[in-house]
């Protein structure tokens, strides 16, 4: 049981491969833990069969690092672990010892190592609003990965709503695709991500890739309607319409634009990253400027946490190729600090396939990262939640979609109960205590609670909806079997 | 082309390319809710479709509360809805606090 893998990185997606592949060329035995079937993460999805024959954003970048991955596979320094969520992890004297559980079909059991790359993405931000719990309606990236990974249209005539500038490729993929595309509704007004000059300039692929989805949706003639949100979706037993209202900047609804017939709604309020395993390890956190709690690192990824480095969204929302370029410093850095196979004192110093440019590809590395950050700022700035989309809300309309509590419910808490802050609500009223685990409704729940006092939440009211003890649901004979007596299998090097 | 894959959802058979996930499946075959919740007996389909909302949850070879947005779909594979009376799960110790 003394056998360990020098580091565990858990997710596959931008920053985990990029991570795993660069520690693991340093020399450091790698364990590579993945919920999906397939690595790539949210935004590499792809079908089972191949990566989608037309060139994506990004897809040379991941074809170079799937093929690293399985060379470094087959030489055996590191070993992939797709299929399996990692439910609970805690130190040992020598580092991590990470339990985890088939995510669908394959076998739980216990990764240990000496030091630890968490990089567990992130999920689409979401807002309650009256009718979003009826089938049809939809998280804006759970409709994209319908299609990107199963070619599946999740409708025929859709509507997309929310803020941020996800809803254009997700609105021009379903229109490429065939579906009548009735509008994309942007709650904000923006005048191109070039609001923040400084941020957008750094960038300038982004401004090319905005260019190129504004072109297709005018091709397809789908209007782009900014201060514009979906303010009440109808039905009975699933989606039939909309009503669209013209907010102001605040989000307050000045006109009803009216009622739009639809079967698909794609809902999405930029994304908010997965930092159950941030707190789980005891690292510090911080709200960000887009209001998620995100990781504190320092300029080389490490958490405040000992042997342990966090990398993508989990550090602050900022797209793919932040990730990849944070995943691959904190590979680096790793591999330097725990002195790889090779007598390693700095990264610098570092050689990097048989050369010594350690040093370059740090810099290159950092100043991506400084870039690809500034524009991720001028994007959350120019796409802040609108602050009063609670006023859409009816006292039915449910907040926590797992169990069915009510905006009422979660308002008769904190004014009539006197629960002060969003712990207390959630024992009271119980949002956040289902299935999910808070994790689609704790931003509004938390947004809801602080109302009460005017306020926004703090990130300590975020910190007490991030913490959950088991990490992802399992079963009970897991649980039986994780006790010391009983050990799990364990995966070894 | 590969074969279709062949399943059954309450014991009506549907077809699925081989590959995607059961949710994708059912959408495919004109399915887009197959659970009811516990308390309002509200239907309920894929809502995030990437693991995380918990809302697709099915009855798989005889699995409950399995996720029906990441299990893929496999030759032979029997679903099962999961409505309020019907449903029960071992899969408990998710909640917190």
């Amino acid at each position: 049981m003394t056998d360990r893998f020098d580091l565990a990185v858990v997710g596959a997606g931008p920053a985990g491969l990029a991570a795993a592949v660069t520690a693991a060329e340093q020399g450091l035995r790698v364990g590579l833990v993945d919920a999906a079937a397939r690595p790539g993460g949210q935004y590499w999805r792809h079908p089972a069969e191949s990566v989608s024959q037309r060139d994506g954003h990004g897809t040379r970048t991941f074809r170079d690092l799937r093929r690293r991955l399985r060379a470094l596979r087959d030489r055996g320094v590191l070993t992939y672990l797709p299929d399996r969520q990692v439910w609970f992890v805690e130190r040992d004297e020598d580092g991590h010892v990470l339990r985890f559980t088939g995510t669908t079909t394959a076998a739980g059991g216990v990764l240990r190592s000496r030091a630890l790359v968490l990089c567990p993405g992130g999920y689409d931000r979401q807002l309650p609003v009256p009718g979003w719990d009826l089938p049809g309606v939809m998280a804006a990236g759970g409709v994209q990965a319908l299609l990107k990974g199963n070619r599946t249209l999740a409708g025929r005539r859709a509507v997309i709503a929310g803020t941020g500038p996800f809803l254009l490729p997700v609105a021009t993929a379903l229109a490429d695709a065939g579906v009548e595309v009735v509008a994309v509704c942007e709650a904000n007004h923006v005048t191109g991500w070039a609001r923040n000059p400084l941020g957008a300039m750094a960038v300038p692929t982004k401004a090319v890739e905005a260019l190129g989805y504004a072109a297709a949706l005018l091709r397809h003639r789908v209007p782009y309607r900014m201060r514009t949100a979906v303010t009440a979706i109808h039905g009975t037993e699933e989606v039939e319409a909309v009503t669209l209202s013209a907010v102001d900047a605040e989000g307050r609804v000045i006109t009803d634009r009216g009622r739009v017939e639809v079967d698909l709604v794609a809902l999405g309020w930029g994304f908010t990253p997965s930092l159950e395993l941030v707190t789980a390890v005891g690292a510090d956190t911080r709200k960000d400027v887009d209001g998620s709690l995100v990781a504190c690192v320092d300029e080389w990824q490490r958490a405040s946490a000992p042997g342990v480095y966090v990398a993508g969204e989990a550090t602050g929302v900022g797209g793919a190729e932040l990730a990849v370029a944070e995943g691959e410093l904190a590979g680096l850095t790793a591999a330097s600090d725990l002195g790889g196979r090779r007598p390693a004192r700095r990264v610098r110093e570092l050689p990097v396939r048989g050369l010594r440019v350690g040093g370059l590809r740090v810099g290159r590395l950092r100043a991506a990262i400084r870039r690809r950050r500034a524009f991720a700022t001028a994007m959350h700035l120019a796409h802040p939640v609108p602050a009063a989309w609670p006023d859409w809300l009816t006292p039915e309309t449910t907040v926590c979609r797992c169990e069915e509590v009510t905006a009422g419910e979660v308002c008769r808490a904190r004014d009539d109960l006197g629960a002060v802050d969003v712990r207390t609500v959630k024992l009271l009223a119980r949002p956040g205590m289902g299935w999910c685990q808070g994790r689609i409704c704790g931003y509004a729940t938390a947004v809801l609670a602080a109302a009460g006092s005017g306020d926004q939440p703090s990130a300590d009211d975020l910190r007490s909806l991030a913490h959950r003890s088991i990490c992802a649901p399992v079963s009970l004979a897991e649980l039986a079997d994780s006790h010391p007596d009983s050990p799990p299998p364990d995966h070894q090097p | 082309m590969t074969e279709p894959v062949e399943f059954t959802l309450d014991g009506r058979p549907l077809s699925a390319v081989a590959g995607q996930s059961v949710a994708a499946a059912l959408i495919d075959a004109g399915v887009r809710s197959w659970r009811t919740t516990r308390l309002r007996g509200r239907p309920r389909g894929v809502f995030c479709g990437i693991g995380v909302c918990f809302d697709c949850l099915i009855t798989a070879d005889g699995r409950t509360g399995v996720r029906a947005c990441l299990l893929p779909v496999a030759e032979g594979m029997t679903l099962v809805s999961e409505t309020s009376d019907s449903e029960t799960s071992d899969s408990g110790a998710g909640g917190d606090d």
